[in-house]
């Protein structure tokens, strides 16, 4: 065998494997979930069968249930809403600590952005069952918030099981992955343009919001995109900590797969979810390129 | 038949063309170096004959046989790197051994090897350790002793002094001729140093632009240019252009433009030839000083007046740039020899310059020489 | 170093706090001898020995560790496999493939999971919980590879086969006692990431199958008992250490910089 055709079989033989897990357990239940999603729901849940009496049996029903009953359309806006309230909370947040840490010594960072990543790697119920007790009725927090309450003749408002959990959980759950993008940006910048900018007469304020946020903008796209997107299709956190009103699409797909066992209508929700989260990665991935993936000088003069 | 013959080899990139129609043959035994600038070509060709690259066009054999598309573990060639490429989790003498084991010797064998080739490198005592505990020099002698332990037909060495400072690469470039005589292997050497070249070499294949312009003995290639690009890259040179007024008996007169007519030896230069060049090397210009009373005015060297304009002070030589009347400029050299002197001239003054029209090369119009 | 901003301390302090505290409260209180975790009572380990007596609790605590082991194996040849092809071929299609579990919102592969093994009649347990695993570990081990690979110094492979290296033995002998390191440190995390997964691992349990989050959520949902706090704080320090080996392995994992070895 000559060497073109050798070096190509090596090639295969090392790509092969992991290309064909993935596309077996990956593309293809994707690809058949696109499928179910033009099926009937069967008799007792899941599936009814592909062929029917010889024809094939695919339509539009649960699609156009999709558009037609709001109510789906209404969780998908509240998950959208509640994912950006996360995205920016989790920036507000991160920046402070992302800057810290780039502006330490090099032999603090390391520690510093174990440190940040740590949580990161504990169980996730953990971290929505630690809100759990934070929150709970009887526990320190609720105790004072409400004791505060009481004072202005105000009836107690429960922390736990609200917006307000579940919002505060999906920040703790993704701030993580907005401090890392940021602090990659954010080590790159070159002091002197502060220094610069300090000897030309401006201020804290000045300097940050002229120069260094503009220039970190790939970061927080790049953070946003980890933020969002993730946030987008979660369900345990309300399923854990929200009330009643707080479904997000995760949390009716859960219910249409385990629950109620309406295949076809949950995979249309899945899509729905999967077409928006790819619709972002790869805005966020456009507008990432489009912008410097480096600070440069001249960007910030201009600024 | 040559040992390693490069036929008509063609690499390119796309649009550029790295290496282009390049035949070169290399002897047994020979130390062989490939010399150019930057993007030349040489270290593609030297790739090409380790079996990294493949020719796009043309042959590659070595003791009669075609490499052709044989992968670079199966060549009897071993390549010295420029970054010595010593494995870092292996000491020196599991780097050695590893060809050794790659070739499935004898597991017994294989010490006595290594010591050998540690010997020849003169590395013995140095088994032990590991590359980040050798110097620069030791790490390059190591990396020759690993591609020298299989005895390969040919050893390429890329650029392998560079990363070294002045006074190691001479050592070291003494060492590789010791080497290289001992060993008895053919090296095909790769730099764009030309006095290393000069220094190493049994022959220089000067290249430029993917091409070769000149294959050579060094004192050859110093003394008989045959191009202008070789004249100079190789030292430094005046190179005086000009049409040529007379040819005859062999001797070629030309008129150089703000100098004057200039007699050169150049037996038999083809008639057709209207233009050329002479290379003229610093040192075998004799500088006297003007008040001196020249020789007979029908001697045959060429003479002329000028004066010093600049000089730079190296040490053991002084380089004088020497100006014409009419303004052409020519370089100098002398040696700073005489017991107590530094300088023989300054700035400003009248000297008088002479050569015989045999210390001047002549290259006609094309480039084709003597 | 430059005096940084009092307010850009407070907050970035506040920051870590806001981080550490709420894991502080669950270790805290894994110790309390007291039902509510409302506040403390006094000092009891009381919790955790109810936690090694539980059965559902080790039962679900071997099924974790049966599944994290053999998933991380099998991802980390295979993600080895993939970072090596990404890095040497820049392979487009296995770089999607890799990095797209990553890249979406789990409960897509969840469901998708689900559907599929159901449609193979499949039966929902054990192996069906390893199978996906593998297929989101594979990107993260595949990352550390490459980054690992990216490290390295590419003459080291040419020097490997000039001295005679088939491709396979210059990966063998020379590429991937190189990589190592970051090698183990993919299957590090591939364990620890397996080990802590919920969404997947709930769609593709099946009924009877527990993992240790499944029987963590079943307790949080049903009866929370302070043997929640008691797992918690195990498996948190589990983890913790389990990655703080992986990040001395291979510093990629910080999103640091590779040093060139």
């Amino acid at each position: 065998m000559n060497r073109t055709a050798r070096s190509k079989l090596g090639r295969w033989l090392v790509s092969g494997p992991p290309v064909l897990y993935l596309l077996v357990f990956f593309a293809a239940p994707a690809l058949i979930m696109v499928l179910a999603s033009f099926r009937t729901p069967g008799d007792f849940g899941g599936l009814a069968p592909l062929v029917e009496d010889g024809r094939l049996d695919l339509n539009l029903e649960s699609y156009t249930r999709f558009f037609t009953e709001s109510v789906y359309a209404q969780i998908f806006v509240k998950s959208v809403w509640y994912a950006l309230l996360t995205t920016l909370f989790c920036l507000l947040l991160a920046y402070p600590l992302a800057a810290l840490i780039a502006g330490s010594a090099k032999k603090h960072r390391d520690l510093l952005l174990l440190l940040v990543i740590l949580p990161f790697w504990s169980n996730f119920l953990i971290r929505v069952y630690a809100w759990m007790i934070i929150l709970g009725p009887n526990a320190a927090l609720a105790r004072t918030v409400n004791g505060v309450l009481g004072w202005f003749g105000h009836d107690p408002v429960p922390l736990l099981f609200s917006s307000f959990a579940v919002l505060v959980c999906l920040v703790y759950v993704h701030l993580p992955f907005m401090v890392l993008p940021l602090y990659a940006n954010l080590e790159k910048h070159d002091r002197a343009l502060l220094d610069a900018a300090q000897d030309l007469g401006a201020g804290a304020w000045q300097r940050f919001w002229r120069i260094t946020f503009p220039l970190s903008l790939p970061g927080v796209y790049a953070g946003a995109a980890l933020v969002f997107i993730p946030a987008l299709g979660i369900f345990a956190i309300p399923d854990i900590l929200g009330g009643p009103e707080d479904s997000m699409i995760g949390n009716v797909i859960k219910q249409q797969f385990l629950e109620t066992r309406d295949w076809p209508f949950g995979s249309v929700l899945s899509i729905v979810l999967t077409v928006a989260a790819l619709v972002l990665a790869g805005t966020a991935a456009w507008v990432g390129r489009s912008s410097l993936g480096t600070p440069s000088s001249t960007k910030a003069v201009r600024a | 038949m040559a040992l390693l013959e490069i036929q008509n080899v063609t690499r390119r990139f796309g649009d550029f063309t790295a290496v282009d129609g390049v035949s070169i043959d290399i002897e047994a035994g020979e130390f062989f170096t490939l010399l150019g600038p930057s993007g030349c070509g040489k270290t593609t060709l030297l790739r090409m004959i380790a079996g990294f690259d493949l020719p796009d066009g043309g042959r590659i054999v070595l003791n009669g046989q075609d490499l052709a598309d044989r992968a670079p573990e199966e060549r009897p060639v071993r390549t010295v790197f420029q970054s010595y490429a010593l494995f870092p989790h292996m000491t020196v003498e599991g780097n050695i051994a590893f060809p050794l084991q790659m070739a499935k010797t004898p597991a017994a064998a294989i010490p006595g090897k290594v010591a050998e080739a540690l010997e020849d490198v003169r590395l013995t005592g140095f088994g032990k350790r590991y590359p980040h505990e050798l110097s620069g020099g030791q790490k390059q002698r190591v990396a020759i002793g690993r591609a020298l332990v299989t005895h390969p037909a040919v050893l390429l060495l890329d650029e392998p002094l560079a990363a070294l400072d002045a006074k190691l690469r001479e050592e070291m470039q003494i060492e590789l001729i010791n080497l290289q005589k001992e060993v008895g292997i053919t090296f095909v050497y790769v730099t764009h140093d030309q006095t290393e070249a000069l220094a190493l070499s049994h022959r220089i294949a000067v290249m430029n632009n993917g091409r070769v312009e000149q294959i050579d003995e060094p004192s050859r290639i110093y003394s008989f240019p045959t191009s202008r690009f070789v004249a100079d890259f190789i030292g430094t040179c005046n190179l005086l252009e000009g049409p040529i007024v007379a040819n005859s008996g062999g001797i070629v007169t030309i008129d150089v433009d703000r100098l004057g007519q200039v007699r050169v030896a150049a037996p038999a230069p083809s008639a057709a030839l209207v233009a050329g060049t002479i290379a003229l090397r610093p040192e075998k210009i004799r500088v006297q000083a003007a008040a001196v009373p020249s020789a007979a005015a029908d001697s045959p060297d060429n003479h002329f007046r000028g004066t010093v304009t600049e000089y730079l002070y190296l040490g053991d030589v002084t380089v004088y740039m020497v100006t014409t009347p009419e303004g052409r400029k020519l370089e100098t050299l002398l040696a700073n020899s005489g017991a107590g002197r530094t300088k023989f001239f300054e700035v400003g003054d009248a000297v008088e310059l002479r050569w015989p029209a045999e210390a001047g090369h002549f290259i006609g119009r094309s480039g084709a020489g003597r | 170093m430059r005096r940084r901003p009092i307010g850009l301390w407070t907050a970035a302090l506040g920051g870590y706090a806001f981080l550490y505290v709420p894991l502080l409260i669950v270790v805290v209180y894994s110790f309390n001898d007291s039902r509510l975790n409302a506040e403390w009572v006094g000092f009891t380990f009381d919790w955790y020995d109810k936690l090694f007596h539980n059965q559902d609790m080790l039962v679900a605590a071997g099924n974790s560790l049966l599944i994290g082991l053999t998933a991380s194996a099998v991802a980390t040849v295979l993600g080895t496999m993939a970072g090596l092809a990404m890095y040497r071929y820049q392979a487009r299609l296995l770089s999607i493939l890799v990095l797209a579990p990553i890249a979406i919102p789990e409960i897509l592969m969840g469901v998708s999971l689900l559907i599929f093994f159901v449609l193979l009649n499949l039966t929902l347990g054990l192996i069906s919980v390893a199978l996906a695993h593998i297929a989101f570990c594979i990107g993260f081990v595949a990352i550390v590879v490459r980054s690992r690979l990216a490290g390295m110094d590419e003459s080291l492979t040419e020097a490997a086969r000039d001295c005679g290296a088939s491709p396979f033995n210059a990966f063998r002998y020379i590429t991937l006692p190189l990589i190592m390191p970051g090698v183990i440190a993919g299957a590090l995390m591939a364990f620890t990431l397996s080990i802590d997964d919920f969404v997947i691992t709930f769609f593709t349990a099946g009924a009877g199958t527990v993992t240790l989050p499944l029987q963590i959520y079943s307790m949080i949902k049903i009866a929370v008992t302070p043997e929640v706090n008691a797992v918690s704080t195990l498996l948190m320090l589990l983890t913790l250490a389990l990655i703080i080996v992986a990040s001395k392995l291979s510093p990629s994992l910080l999103g640091a910089d590779e040093e060139k070895t």
